[in-house]
This record gives structure tokens, sequence and C-alpha cells, in this order.
């Protein structure tokens, strides 16, 4: 089943034209009065998929998890779950689970009891649940904190109670609405490691909604780029990060350069782009794009190399000053003024020590990078 | 030091006014309690006055006796009056959750910018007088009032009912002054809850009503006991809604307290009557009280 069309042993049931998707999302729209916060959105997630719903506040994607979740119903378009439609399914009858931002944990039950409350709805016996409830603590390693009351619990144990009371009924889907916005950095990024492991072996379906764009590039299968009710992008963390399809998304997810400028030439995957101060860029596009058309070049700071001496075997580079050094420890971004006033972004990691560098401020340096580094983006 | 004085202020104060408008009136109604009806002024026997000195305390101490709460167990009408009291209290206690209740979870469910609104409204008839809207609904349960000309007219009755002068009066009264007291508390335990636990429970695979017993109504417990407490206590010692609506037949501690006082002028047996009443409302105090205390523990 998890086995795609092309490649054998990577896991991608969306190349596969035979794959069938276990949630479709077919022309979903939701409107509040008259604020759209879905427009007519298309999507599919496959078995086994760990999907991310990323976006700033108010790009709809907890909307989208709720339209899922059952807590609010589509103006338009269907939802299907495993080929069915569920739009007049109550919550309470889906075969979907969510973990809350808040995680709603129940305050007046006891860690066993909140876990076992999903069971205890589906009439299972005493013995059933206490059984089922014991291999959920085990999971989540909170075995001796059965008993408590989630107030006695500290901000990361909730929520491993949490993510066991909505696994407890093993769902089909799993939805996760911010799971880690609560924990601090360190928690959180080894919070992110659980997650992937557990959904890995439990092989459930996990939707998760973050605005954090590190978490979904580390948890993600896909990830799908919302922005004012629409999908920008759905694609690999890699994909996304390397070809992304607009500005938009090249701009919200890392940091990127922009030059803009007019297609000059292109031969093969090679395309001639001429900035408005009549430098030539070479630069690397998968698809066609029409002679003197506009077009802008997308650059990573860190696929910039930055040195005193202009690079003889680079056809792209720039001249400038540099204005900034933001220091991070293991990397330096070089903020370089360039002769029309522009800031361009360059990111060095810093094999030597700070004291030892070369380039500092006010210095006049070369930017350069390679033929395929930059991409052209037309939106 | 100036720390020390402010927390004195603060602490003296409150305790400076119990001391003075319910410590010594209640032992001043002890006193007379144990005291004799007297034909005198004031209409009890023994009084003290300062020229007597210890002997006249050692007096007053003698003279004591507990016979007006003897006769309280001797004369069932007290009893009576107690239990009858208990009950509609209770029952009124209990009209006052279910009437109370689905308005205080509506309040809550409401819209945020008409909960200001809709709670003034629950408030509003504090700014009438408790004695005309209780003489009001005189005119609407009496023979010839509103509800009966309404039945009438309705064709559901064809006499007009004798509401008035009944328990039933009584019940409306109590029921309807005292809402407020009952939709406060539980508006207050509602309107604080999230509302992602009423989903999460519903996630789970519980019904709507599942959730409400299972996830709502557990944690509006400590409204519910708050309500049922503010109810419950004036409602047992009530004198105007039973004297102005009630009948005859009517038994309530506040109206004997009442007639004992005014009607026998017996200060002795009415100061005991109310010091028994003091005793079995304190009962339910304390039990309010230790209930508080567990949900601010819980709540920390």
């Amino acid at each position: 089943m998890a086995a795609s069309g092309n490649t054998s042993d990577v896991f991608a049931p969306w190349n596969d034209a035979s794959a069938t998707p276990l949630i479709r999302f077919e022309g979903v729209t939701k409107r509040y009065g008259d604020f759209t916060a879905i427009d007519n959105l298309t999507l599919d997630i496959y078995e086994r998929e760990f999907y991310a719903l990323l976006g700033p506040s108010g790009c709809g994607k907890t909307t989208l998890l709720r339209l899922l979740a059952g807590f609010e119903e589509a103006t338009e378009g269907r939802i299907l779950i495993g080929g069915k439609d569920i739009s007049k399914v109550p919550p309470n009858q889906r075969p979907v689970n969510m973990m809350f931002q808040s995680y709603a944990l129940f305050p007046h039950m006891s860690v066993a009891k909140n876990i076992g409350f999903g069971l205890k709805q589906e009439g299972r016996s005493k013995d059933e649940i206490a059984q089922r409830v014991a291999e959920m603590l085990t999971l989540v390693q909170l075995q001796e904190f059965a008993k408590r009351k989630p107030h006695q619990l500290s901000g990361g144990q909730r929520q491993r109670v949490a993510l066991a009371r909505s696994l407890a009924k093993n769902p089909k889907l799993l939805l996760l609405d911010e799971p880690l916005g609560a924990l601090d950095k360190k928690l959180r990024e080894r919070t992110q490691f659980e997650l992937m492991n557990l959904q890995e072996k439990l092989g459930v379906t996990f939707m998760i909604v973050t605005h954090d764009q590190e978490e979904a590039m580390t948890v993600a299968s896909r990830i799908a780029i919302m922005d004012k009710g629409i999908v920008a992008q759905v694609d690999t963390p890699a994909m996304i990060y390397e070809a992304p399809k607009n500005r938009y998304v090249s701009d919200f997810i890392g940091d990127v350069n922009f030059i803009e400028g007019t297609v000059t030439a292109q031969q093969d995957h090679e395309i001639t782009l001429q900035s408005a101060a009549g430098q030539d860029f070479i630069l690397h596009s998968d698809k066609p794009l029409a002679i003197s058309s506009t077009a802008w070049l997308a650059i990573r700071p860190e696929k910039i190399a930055v040195s005193k001496e202009p690079p003889e075997d680079r056809r792209n580079k720039l001249q400038g000053i540099v204005d900034d050094i933001a220091y991070s420890g293991s990397i330096s971004t070089y903020h370089v003024r360039l002769s029309n006033g522009d800031l361009i972004k360059a990111q060095m990691t810093n094999q030597r020590r700070l004291s030892n560098r070369a380039i500092t401020w006010e210095d006049n340096v070369w930017l350069s990078w390679t033929d395929t580094a930059a991409i052209a983006l037309t939106e | 030091m100036t720390i020390n004085w402010r927390r004195f202020l603060l602490i003296g104060i409150p305790m400076i006014w119990l001391l003075v408008f319910f410590l010594m009136p209640f032992f001043i109604v002890l006193k007379i309690s144990l005291s004799d009806m007297a034909t005198a002024m004031p209409p009890y026997t023994p009084n003290y006055t300062p020229e007597a000195g210890i002997q006249g305390m050692v007096n007053l101490w003698q003279a004591f006796d507990l016979e007006n709460f003897i006769w309280l167990l001797e004369d069932n009408i007290y009893w009576l009056s107690y239990l009858s009291s208990l009950q509609i209290a209770l029952v009124s206690t209990l009209f006052t959750l279910l009437l109370g209740y689905p308005i205080a979870y509506a309040l809550a469910r409401s819209p945020e910018k008409w909960r200001g609104l809709l709670v003034l409204m629950i408030i509003l008839p504090f700014w009438t007088s408790f004695l005309i809207r209780v003489y009001s609904w005189i005119g609407i349960l009496k023979t010839e009032g509103f509800l009966n000309h309404f039945l009438l007219w309705l064709g559901v009755i064809d006499t007009p009912l004798a509401m008035i002068n009944t328990n039933f009066a009584v019940y409306i009264g109590i029921v309807y002054s005292y809402l407020p007291f009952m939709v406060l508390p539980l508006y207050a335990a509602l309107e604080k809850m999230d509302d992602s636990l009423i989903e999460a429970a519903l996630d789970l695979g519980t019904t709507r009503l599942g959730a409400f017993w299972q996830v709502t109504f557990p944690l509006s417990l400590p409204g519910i006991v708050a309500g049922c407490f503010l109810v419950f206590i004036p409602a047992m010692g009530e004198f105007v809604i039973p004297d102005l609506l009630g009948g005859s037949e009517t038994l309530m501690i506040g109206k004997t307290l009442w007639g004992e006082f005014f009607s026998n002028r017996d200060w002795p047996v009415a100061s005991a009557v109310a010091i028994v009443l003091l005793m079995l409302l304190v009962i339910p105090i304390l039990l309010f009280q230790r209930q508080q205390e567990k949900a601010q523990e819980a709540a920390s």
C-alpha cells in the first residue's frame, strides 16, 4: 500500500496516481458572514501521512482542522474520509480525534479518567478500558501519574496526557492544533521527535496545525502553506524550501532575497535574467519562461558566498558594502548594501573563531552564487 | 511599623464590625432567650443595671434557665414550623435551581456583546423594592388577579384558581425573589468554563447530553452549591413572602417568630426561636464554607 509508483521504498503516495486518499477536500469553502476563512479548497491527504498546515494566524488553518473534526460546517463543498462524505456527520461519530491547543483536559478527572473518557463513551468494559489506558500511559511514559489531576502536572506532562487521550480510541486521523505551542524551546524540539516516532510506530495519519515553520519542516511528510483561505503550495519540506512556487511561499519559509528582472534568454533549464540595473544573472528554472517577461530571481542567503576578492569561477556576482552582521553562533548573516540601495542577505558558517573573521563592517565585498543556486519565480 | 498598622486596620475593621453588629446582638438575643417573660418594659426579667455590681451579675446568672428552649420542644407548633420552613426552603431551592440553571447556561453561552446587558436584566429587579415586588404578586395571583383572568380567557379553567394565600404562592414568591442569587453564581461558574472542554468531549464520542452530564455539570458544582446556599439560607428564615402571599395554614418559622414577638409579646420565647433557627442555619453555612475552601484549594 505504502509503496508508490516510481520509487519503491520512498513514502510518497501523493505521486502514485492509483493511491486513494484518506481525506479529500472537494471545493470546500467556509464563510463567516462576509469573511471567507477557506476559499474553494481542494486537498488530498493520504494514509500514514504526517501532514502539516502552515501559515500566519488568520490564514484558515485552524478552520480547516475544525471542519475535519466536525465543529464547523462547510458553507460549500464536500469533505470525504475514506471515500465517505462526512459533511453531515456530527463530531462524536467521526473516526477523527483532536488534540486541542489548550489540551482541554477535564480538570475534574484524573489522568487515567481523561485518557479513558473516549473508550467509556464507546461502552467498553472496565477491564478493557483499564488495559488500554495502561497501554497509553506507557506509550507517553506517564505510568506513575495515572491518579493525578491535570492541575498537578507540568506543561509537558499535560501535553502528553492530551496526546494519549486523543490516541486512545485509535482514530484513523489525529488532528493536532498547535500541539507544542505551550512548551519551551528545548522541550518542543524533543517532543517533535517523539511525535514523529509515535506517528511512525502507530501508523495513524497525523494532521498538524502550526505557525512554526521549523516545526513543520521537522515533522511533516508534506506541508501545505496557507494564505488567506487558499493553499499556496503543498509539497515535501525539501521541495517547499528548494522549489517554492511563488514569492509568498519562498518568503514564508526561511529567508530569501529577490531580484526583479526581465527574461532575456532561455536554454533548457538555464535562464538569463536582466536586472533593472542592466546586470545579467544565470539561474535555474524547471518550466519555460517567455522571453522579455518579468520574473524574480530568488536566492536563499546560505547559498550566497561572501568574499573580499571578486570570485573568478562564478557568473552571478554583486558588489556591495557590509551594512550589518548578525552573529548567531554557528552562522553569521551579512546584510550587504548594493550600490542601488537594496539589501542582500548572505549567510556563512563560522568555520573560524570570531576574532579571526576576515570580513567586517563597511568592508567592500563580493556576493556570488552558482548557476543553479537561484530559481526563477513568476508570481 | 506602618505595615503593622495597616495590617491591624485591615483585619480590625471587619472584626469590630462583626463584634458590634453581629456578636453583641447575638449575645443580647441569647440573654433574652434565657430570661423569663414579664409584663414590664422591657418585657422580660431579670434585668441588669450597672449599679447592681458583681452581685447583680451573679443574680442574673442564677436567674437564667433553659425553660424557653424546653417549651419549644414541648409545643409542637415550633417543630412543625421549623420542618415546614425546611421543606419550603428546600423545595424552593430545588425549583430555583431547576429554573436558574438553564437561564445561567443560556447567559454563559450567549454572544459576548449581549452578556453584559443580559446579566444586567437579571439584577435589574433589585432596583425595585423587594416589598413592592412581593405585593405585585398578590395582584397577579389573587382570585380576580391577572393570572386567573388570563387562564379564564385562554379557556384552560372555568372557575378561578385559589392561588393566593396558599403554599403554592409562597413557592412562587420565593423562587421569583431569590432567582438572581441562584443565577449569578451559576453564571460565574459556567462562564469561565473553556468551550474546548465540551468540544473535546464531543470529539471523544459523547453526545451533547453526555458532555453536559460528564463535563459541564460536574464543573459547575461549586456554582450550584453557592447558589443553593444563597437561596436556602434566607428562604429558611423568610417572613415577608409567607406573610403576604401565604395563607393561615402556611407555617414558617419566620412567621411564628413574628407572632411570638408582636402578638404574644413573648420576647424570651421569640429569642429562643431565633437562636435555634440560627443554629440550624450555622450548620449549612459551615458546610458551605468548607466547600468553598475545598474549591479554592482545587483551583490553586
